[in-house]
């Protein structure tokens, strides 16, 4: 087995096994304690930057598509939306909203519950009412998931 | 079976034998990482990359160049996985990858080691990928939420990649070895 092993790996692997190394703490020299740095500013950054678009301020509600309303979530209010088949309350609290009461046979919309994060969606489908919340300006309100 | 003499003669120089062992060390790599769980498509240690960095330091950026384009197409049809969705992306990240060694080995070598273009390759080759990943197969900004925990991924495996890589540098005495066999090479095993 040993020498299928091309050269030069089983040289970088002697290498790498043996003793006598400098420790790995001497490999770094100063740019690369910098860039190291900087690098690791940037990723920590990336997170809050791109992974935003938790919190909502406005739920917006809708009919056959078309925007009836859009409600800011900082007041407690109720809103009611006359649909194909009756009416749809919207409830909204400080930070989320929620579908209070629908017409619709199988309820799917209301038993969703409370929506908090932006770009939840609660679809009342047999009425044509929508319940979205949006959050504020971030890039990430093109999309709600993301699978493989 | 007698063996024809061939009347094609290729000539073989030392750069080539030279070139072709370090890829087949990368391409080995390669093919071991692929047997690795990933937690995610697309992260990696990406190992063959130390060859990559050593072969720059050692012998310039054509070499690399060359080991590291090897790399990509005998390793992709060693895992199977050549002219695969996973082909292109490791491609455009080894592109990616190598245009950023050109400009990072001008780097002054006196505060700046390995582990510096390792990290820089490293993310390189994250950004080659999720641009190639954008255009083409995920058509949506959606792939840019994977970006933080790549960012993250090549943050570690370029900085350990880069350290491996700056140890073995840091030996000597194997230089003489390397550039010494090519004039007594066999045509291998």
């Amino acid at each position: 087995m040993k020498e299928r092993i091309p050269d030069g790996l089983r040289e970088m692997l002697a290498q790498a096994t043996g003793a006598g190394h400098l420790p790995w703490r001497a490999l770094l020299k100063p740019g690369d304690w910098l860039l190291l740095v900087c690098a690791a500013a940037l990723v920590a950054a990336s997170y809050p930057l791109l992974w935003r678009g938790g919190v909502a301020d406005r739920a917006i509600v809708r009919r056959d598509g078309q925007l009836v309303t859009e409600l800011a979530l900082n007041v407690a209010r109720k809103y009611e939306v006359t649909g194909a088949i009756g009416t749809t309350v919207i409830e909204v609290q400080p930070g989320r909203a929620r579908v209070l009461s629908d017409p619709g046979p199988r309820q799917y919309c209301v038993q969703q519950g409370w929506l908090t994060r932006a770009n939840a969606v609660a679809i009342c489908a047999p009425n044509h009412v929508t319940l979205q919340l949006a959050g504020r300006g971030g890039r990430n309100d093109a999309y709600d998931t993301l699978n493989y | 079976m007698p063996m024809t003499p061939s009347t094609i003669e290729l000539p073989v120089t030392a750069d080539d034998y030279r070139i072709a062992r370090y890829a087949a060390a990368a391409i080995a790599l390669t093919v071991a990482e692929a047997a690795l769980p990933s937690p995610l498509p697309g992260i990696k240690p990406g190992l063959a990359n130390i060859i990559v960095l050593v072969v720059l330091a050692r012998y310039g950026w054509r070499d690399a160049a060359w080991v590291s384009l090897l790399r990509v197409v005998a390793g992709s049809l060693v895992i199977g996985q050549f002219l695969a969705p996973g082909f292109f992306l490791a491609l455009a990240g080894a592109l990616c990858s190598l245009g950023v060694l050109a400009l990072a080995q001008h780097l002054p070598s006196r505060f700046f080691g390995p582990v510096s273009a390792s990290v820089l390759a490293a993310f390189a080759h994250i950004g080659g990928q999720i641009a190639l990943a954008r255009a083409w197969l995920v058509p949506h900004d959606g792939v840019f939420y994977l970006l933080p925990l790549f960012a993250t991924a090549a943050l570690v495996f370029g900085t350990l990649n880069g350290l491996v890589a700056a140890r073995l540098l840091s030996t000597p005495v194997a230089t003489p070895a390397t550039t010494a066999t090519p004039s007594t090479v066999e045509p291998g095993p």
